[in-house]
């Protein structure tokens, strides 16, 4: 386990160490300058610049001296906020965000395990093909079409949720709703078509042939069963609340990090493009890694000591 | 030993399908009585699993259909109960083993929980108990260090090994019919030995009547009290096991047993198969079924389904050949040609 999980560690680094280089190149390609109106600034003023924040140097200097500082923790300044740590902003962004999508995991997760549950128990009734229908709808219409409509209807025209802004519990509401529709769908899906799976398996007859009562078949062998594989959905998952985020969070006005992303890319904020880049890769690569160490709790064979089974 | 346990009579059961009911099982009937071994072969399709699994009501019951004749296990209709009692009765008095030891146990699941489940489920035991319980089983099964055992995982086993402790699960409530459904085909062959001994030493000690369900007629000659011998969804011959063996009366007993190598014989001669392919469930008619392959076929065998020719021993035959009506029916069998 140890030397499994010191391996995995080793790759974790690797990725993100090649995200960074990756990132960093790319953004150099970018058209324009972090600075508002360059053209209006005189050369002199313009080499201030520049050299105060270090893009006199070579690029190759740049990224060394980027991922020197990287490595010590220290993700730079910001170009657009005079004097504030990209740390800070991170820090100071990630609650909201945090909080709507977790929030929005936990409705996702709630919602689809009990649709995908009850369609596989009622298969191939009208039940099933209702809720197989919403979770291909729910996949396939992106997020901000579902905010836009949870904006007009439940917040325009009904009036029960206000429609933006961040103003206590009931602001978090919209936003975290349109973002769990995806993941509704895709735990639904999922675990309706992994049940289905393991209700047709010998165990189970096994099961019904001991005598067990139906309901006792279904949660301890049926669900047991097809809920391990859908762990392995969180990861993507995650990911899709996270990329869902950059634009809920424009829509519903939330100050998040999903915000602050799409604002520093508008500007070219670089370093802070870089400090969020970087964050959220390494949430993800954490979050997969997580999963799997989860997932050999849950299902006894799989184990990663390299023992033969 | 001569009591009667279980029944079925006439059982017809039939599978929905998109063109219509398709008849798997079409007309078994046989009694078990307590203590013996009852063996039911035949090829694949030709009902025997269907058999079983209607006795368990294990069927789906969305796609499977009784649609005639009955079960009776100790004078009640199993057809006629309710799910409920149905339910009490799996596992604790009709038991079953399955046929791969592989699929057959739920792998995220310790093997003692598996076994203890069934045990709290039928009986009121304290956890303390049923564990005791399962331990006991596991050790009786033969299984080596069945203490640390219990806390395993059936990946932790060897096929054999699962084989044992599904036979366990299935025994641990002292149940009096067991049916197996080929325990041993997914298994090697010396392992198939070990757990053969395994269920008759059981069956001495708990006088369970077992339904065996196989195609391999070396299984048969070792466990079978009396045999059943099933063809395209109907009991064409049954009997004492040294009758179906040394006396077989149907044309296809008798090609079973002609196309099983023998280890005495001389090897230059070849095996003789039985010409054609099982029949067709779907298009199958009147007649008997084994009519297309069979090599003494007459014209009745093609518009009439031949009737149960019973013998004072109890040996039945369902075969035109047998019966009275068809005047020198026996020479032909006898000398293979007509007299």
């Amino acid at each position: 386990m140890k030397r499994y999980l010191l391996q995995r560690i080793g790759f974790m680094l690797i990725t993100l160490f090649i995200i960074v280089t990756a990132t960093f190149f790319l953004m150099q390609l970018l058209p324009g300058t972090p600075f508002t109106n360059p053209e209006k600034l005189t050369d002199s003023q313009l080499a201030i610049l520049n050299a105060k924040y270090g893009l006199d140097q070579p690029v190759a200097i740049q990224y060394i001296q980027y991922i020197g500082n990287l490595v010590q923790g220290d993700l730079g300044y910001s170009f657009q906020h005079e004097g504030r740590t990209v740390t800070s902003m991170i820090s100071d962004r990630i609650g909201p965000s945090a909080f709507i999508g977790l929030q929005a995991l936990v409705i996702g997760a709630i919602i689809g395990l009990v649709l995908g549950i009850v369609s596989a128990l009622k298969h191939n009734s009208l039940l099933d093909y209702g809720s197989v229908t919403l979770a291909v709808l729910g996949m396939s219409i992106p997020s901000f079409v579902f905010a836009a409509l949870l904006q007009y209807y439940v917040g325009v025209k009904l009036e029960w949720l206000p429609v933006a802004l961040w103003e206590g519990y009931s602001s978090t509401l919209l936003p975290s709703i349109a973002l769990s529709v995806t993941v509704t769908a895709t735990v639904a899906r999922f675990i309706r078509s992994e049940m289905l799976e393991v209700i047709g398996q010998d165990y189970i007859i096994t099961a019904r042939a001991k005598g067990l009562k139906e309901n006792q078949v279904i949660v301890k062998h049926v669900i047991r069963n097809a809920l391990i594989p859908v762990v392995t959905m969180l990861g993507p998952l995650a990911v899709s609340i996270m990329t869902g985020t950059l634009v809920i969070e424009k829509i519903f006005a939330v100050p998040g990090l999903g915000e602050q992303f799409t604002l520093s890319i508008l500007v070219l904020d670089y370093s802070v493009i870089m400090g969020i880049t970087i964050f959220y890769s390494a949430l993800f690569i954490f979050v997969v890694f997580v999963v799997d160490i989860i997932y050999s709790f849950l299902d006894p064979r799989i184990n990663y000591k390299g023992e033969s089974a | 030993m001569s009591e009667t346990i279980l029944t079925v009579d006439n059982l017809h059961v039939a599978f929905k399908t998109q063109t219509g009911k398709l008849t798997a099982v079409r007309g078994v009937s046989f009694d078990l009585k307590k203590g013996e071994t009852l063996a039911i072969v035949g090829e694949s399709g030709s009902g025997k699993s269907v058999t079983a699994k209607s006795i368990m009501q294990l069927l789906p019951a969305a796609t499977t259909e009784v649609t005639k004749g009955d079960i009776v296990y100790n004078g009640k209709s199993l057809l006629k109960m309710s799910k409920r009692q149905v339910t009490d009765l799996r596992g604790s008095e009709i038991s079953m083993v399955f046929q791969d030891p592989m699929t057959s146990l739920n792998p995220t699941m310790k093997v003692g929980k598996q076994i203890m489940e069934g045990v709290q489920r039928h009986e009121q035991l304290t956890k303390a108990q049923a564990r005791n319980r399962a331990l006991e089983m596991l050790k009786l099964v033969g299984i080596p260090q069945a203490e640390n055992r219990l806390d395993n995982y059936p990946h932790q086993f060897s096929g054999g090994m699962r084989q044992r402790v599904v036979i366990a699960l299935a025994l641990a409530c002292n149940p009096k019919v067991l049916i197996a459904d080929e325990p041993t085909t997914a298994l090697d062959v010396t392992i198939q030995a070990q757990i053969l001994d395994l269920m008759k030493d059981l069956q001495k000690k708990t006088e369970t009547a077992i339904i065996l369900i196989t195609h391999d007629l070396g299984v048969v000659a070792n466990m079978a009290d009396r045999v059943a011998v099933m063809y395209g969804g109907k009991i064409v011959e049954q009997g004492t096991l040294d009758e179906i063996f040394y006396n077989p009366q149907h044309p296809y007993t008798l090609g079973l047993l002609q196309s099983m190598p023998k280890l005495n014989e001389d090897r230059s001669q070849p095996l003789l198969p039985i010409a054609g392919s099982p029949p067709n469930l779907a298009t199958l008619g009147e007649g008997c079924a084994f009519a297309a392959r069979c090599p003494h076929t007459m014209a009745v065998c093609h518009t009439y389904t031949p009737r149960d020719t019973v013998t004072e021993t109890g040996h039945s035959v369902a075969c035109w050949l047998q019966d009275d009506r068809v005047a020198g029916s026996r020479d032909l069998v006898e000398t293979g040609s007509p007299s």
